[in-house]
C-alpha cells in the first residue's frame, strides 16, 4: 500500500498540496482527476521522491519514503511520465535497458536482457528495438517508455509491493493507443503484489477504468472513493467550474458538457 | 541483438594509438630513427652515458609524445562528461570556461607566487589552475542558469564567451607583468604548446588522467540515464545532486591539469566525443574509454602537424585543433538549432 497522510507541499507562499491524505491499494486501479493546477503533477513527484514534503509522511507499506536511497526506491518503484526526449541518439532497446539500471552495476546480467525482451514483447515493440528513439512516433516511443518502467520493476520481490507511477501518460496520444494502454495496464494491475497510481485528464477513461478515484482540487482533496461516489454532477462541477451531462449507455456512465 | 560489442573498436583504436605514438617520437625537428630509440633505451637502463641524440629524445620527444596522449584523453573525456551532464553535444571545456579560468589560476601562480614567495612544490601549480578552473566553470554555471533547459544552452554558450575574454584578459595581464618566461608568453597560455613538456609534467598530467578515468567510469550509468532529463534518471535511481558535483570536479581537475602544463587547448573535447557518437551510439562508458584513445590519437597528430609543417619552427598547438573543431562545432549547431 502507498499511503499518503497529511502531505502538504508549498512553493513561496503558494500551497500546491495542502493536508491531503489518500491509501492506494495493490490489485487495484487508482485514478488521479482534477482540473489544472489542481496539484496532480505535484503529488506524483512528492510520491516518486522527486520534490520534498512540507509536512505529513508518505510511507510505501511501513516505511518511510525519506528511509529509502534513491537507488532503493528505484528497484521497486518506476515512473511514466506525459513524454520523454532524450538528448543523445539511443536505440529503443538501450532505452529500455535503462529500467534496468537499477539492478545492475555496469554491464547487464543475462536475466536483464530477458526481461528487456519480455518488456518490449509485451508491449509490442521488438520490431523497433533496433531503430533510433527519436525517430519514433509519439505513440510508438510512449509504448517503449511504458516498457522500459515495466523492466524497472518486472520481477516480483517476495514480501515486497512494487509501485507503478503514472504522470498523465496519455495525454498526448490518440484515443485507440489511450484504450489499448489502459487495458494493458488493467492486465498488470490484476497482479496482487503492484500498487498502480495513475493521473489521467480524461474522466471518461476515469468513469471507465478506475477502482478508486481521488478528485483534487486547489491541492485539496475534494473527493475520494469509488468511481460512482466521486464522478457526480455537483463535485465534477465544483472541480471544474463546468455543468457535466452524465449519460448512461448500456451498463457504461459517461461524463460530457 | 541487445548489446553493442564495443571490443573491435577499442582494438583499432588501440592499435592507431600505438602507431601515432611511434611516429610522434620518431619524427619532429630531428628525425631519430628506430634503432636509435633502441639504443636509447639499452643504455638509459644500463645507465651509460648518452650521446646528445638520445638526450634528445629522452629529455624532450619521449615526455612530449606521451603528454600529447594524457592530455588529449583528459581533454576527450572532460568534453564527454560536460555533454552527458549538459545533455547537450556542443559543450567542452573550452567553450565554457574551464581551459580559460584554469589558464588564469596557473599564470596568477606564475606570477604572484614569485613575488609573494610560495612555497612552490610540485602540486601547487595544478591546485591554482584547479581552482582557476573550477571558479570560472561555477561561475558560468550560476551565471546561465536558465529555468527552461531550452534556454539554458545560449546563454550557457554566450556566458561561456563573456567569462572566457574575461579570463584571458587576466591571463594577458599576467604575462604582462610575468618575469618567468614560459609564463610570460601569451600565445602559450592562449594557444597551448607541448613543447615545455618534463618528466614532472608527465607525472602530474598521468596521474590526474588515469584517477580520473576510473571514477568516471563509474558514473557512466547515470549519465546515461541522464541523458533523459533529470527526472527520469532520478526514477531510476540517480541521485542527481551527487552526480553533478561529482561530474564537475572530475571535469575542472582533468583540465585544469593539464591546462597548466599545457595552456588552453580548445575543440578536442568537441571533435572526439562527436566522432564516437558517429561511430557507435551514445553509451557514456563507450564515450569515455573510446576519447581516452581518440583523444590521445587527435592530440598527438595535431601536434606532429604542430612540429612538421613549418619546421624547424613550431606553430601553437590550439591552431591545428581549432582548424578541425571550428567546422565542427559550426556543423553541431546547425544540426542542433531546435535547441535555440
Amino acid at each position: 500500500m502507498l499511503r499518503l497522510e497529511n502531505i502538504s507541499v508549498q512553493v513561496g507562499s503558494k500551497k500546491l498540496l495542502d493536508n491531503v491524505s489518500a491509501s492506494f491499494l495493490p490489485g487495484k486501479m487508482n485514478l488521479i482527476i482534477g482540473p489544472n493546477g489542481s496539484g496532480k503533477s505535484t503529488l506524483v513527484k512528492a510520491a516518486s521522491k522527486q520534490i520534498a514534503v512540507c509536512e505529513g509522511s508518505i510511507r510505501y507499506s511501513e516505511k518511510q519514503l525519506m528511509e529509502y536511497s534513491y537507488r532503493e526506491l528505484a528497484k521497486i518503484r518506476a515512473v511514466l511520465s506525459q513524454h520523454t526526449e532524450v538528448a543523445f541518439p539511443l536505440k529503443a532497446w538501450e532505452v529500455v535497458m535503462m529500467g534496468r539500471y537499477p539492478h545492475f552495476t555496469n554491464h547487464p546480467a543475462r536475466i536483464d536482457e530477458q526481461i528487456v525482451v519480455q518488456a518490449m514483447d509485451y508491449f509490442e515493440v521488438m520490431s523497433m528495438a533496433d531503430r533510433d528513439y527519436a525517430t519514433l512516433s509519439g505513440g510508438e516511443k510512449q509504448r517503449v517508455n511504458f516498457a522500459r518502467v515495466l523492466a524497472q520493476i518486472w520481477n516480483a520481490v517476495p514480501g515486497q509491493l512494487r509501485y507503478l507511477l503514472l504522470d498523465e501518460p496519455l495525454t498526448f496520444l490518440d484515443v485507440n493507443f489511450q484504450y489499448q494502454f489502459m487495458r494493458k495496464l488493467i492486465e498488470l494491475e490484476q497482479k496482487d503484489d503492484l500498487v498502480v497510481v495513475g493521473v489521467v485528464h480524461d474522466l471518461n477513461l476515469a468513469a471507465r477504468f478506475a477502482d478508486y478515484i481521488l478528485l483534487l482540487n486547489e491541492g485539496k482533496v475534494l473527493a475520494q472513493g469509488q468511481p460512482s461516489e466521486v464522478l457526480v454532477e455537483e463535485k465534477i462541477e465544483q472541480a471544474f467550474k463546468i455543468k457535466p451531462v452524465m449519460l448512461t449507455h448500456g451498463s457504461l456512465n459517461y461524463i460530457s458538457f | 541483438m541487445l548489446s553493442r560489442n564495443y571490443s573491435a573498436s577499442y582494438f583499432y583504436l588501440a592499435i592507431i594509438l600505438v602507431v601515432v605514438f611511434f611516429l610522434s617520437l620518431i619524427f619532429g625537428a630531428i628525425v631519430i630513427r628506430a634503432d636509435e630509440i633502441m639504443s636509447a633505451f639499452s643504455d638509459f637502463f644500463s645507465g651509460r652515458e648518452m650521446p646528445l641524440q638520445e638526450r634528445i629524445f629522452f629529455d624532450i620527444r619521449l615526455p612530449r609524445a606521451i603528454n600529447c596522449i594524457l592530455v588529449g584523453a583528459s581533454l576527450a573525456m572532460a568534453g564527454v562528461l560536460m555533454q552527458a551532464l549538459f545533455r547537450n553535444p556542443i559543450v567542452e571545456p573550452g567553450l565554457v570556461g574551464t581551459s580559460s579560468g584554469a589558464a588564469l589560476g596557473a599564470s596568477l601562480y606564475f606570477v604572484l607566487g614569485a613575488t609573494l614567495k610560495f612555497n612552490a612544490g610540485v602540486w601547487t601549480l595544478p591546485i591554482a589552475a584547479s581552482a582557476g578552473g573550477a571558479c570560472a566553470t561555477v561561475l558560468v554555471f550560476l551565471l546561465s542558469h536558465r529555468r527552461e533547459a531550452s534556454q539554458s544552452i545560449i546563454s550557457l554558450l554566450l556566458t561561456g564567451i563573456a567569462v572566457n575574454a574575461l579570463c584571458l584578459s587576466g591571463v594577458g595581464l599576467m604575462s604582462y607583468l610575468a618575469r618567468d618566461p614560459q609564463a610570460r608568453s601569451i600565445t602559450f597560455w592562449n594557444l597551448g604548446t607541448l613543447s615545455g613538456s618534463s618528466w614532472n609534467s608527465v607525472i602530474l598530467i598521468g596521474a590526474s588522467t588515469l584517477i580520473c578515468f576510473f571514477i568516471s567510469l563509474r558514473l557512466t550509468k547515470a549519465l546515461n540515464a541522464l541523458a533523459m532529463g533529470e527526472a527520469e534518471a532520478l526514477h531510476l535511481g540517480v541521485n542527481i545532486n551527487r552526480l553533478k558535483v561529482m561530474v564537475i570536479t572530475v571535469t575542472v581537475v582533468l583540465v585544469a591539469v593539464a591546462t597548466a602544463f599545457v595552456g588552453v587547448i580548445s575543440f578536442v573535447g568537441l571533435i572526439v566525443p562527436h566522432f564516437l557518437r558517429l561511430m557507435k551510439g551514445s553509451d557514456n562508458r563507450f564515450l569515455l574509454i573510446g576519447s581516452a584513445l581518440l583523444g590521445g590519437i587527435i592530440l598527438s597528430l595535431a601536434d606532429l602537424t604542430a612540429r612538421l609543417w613549418l619546421a624547424p619552427a613550431e606553430l601553437p598547438i590550439g591552431i591545428v585543433t581549432s582548424v578541425v573543431g571550428v567546422p565542427v562545432f559550426i556543423f553541431l549547431l546547425r544540426r542542433n538549432q531546435h535547441y535555440f
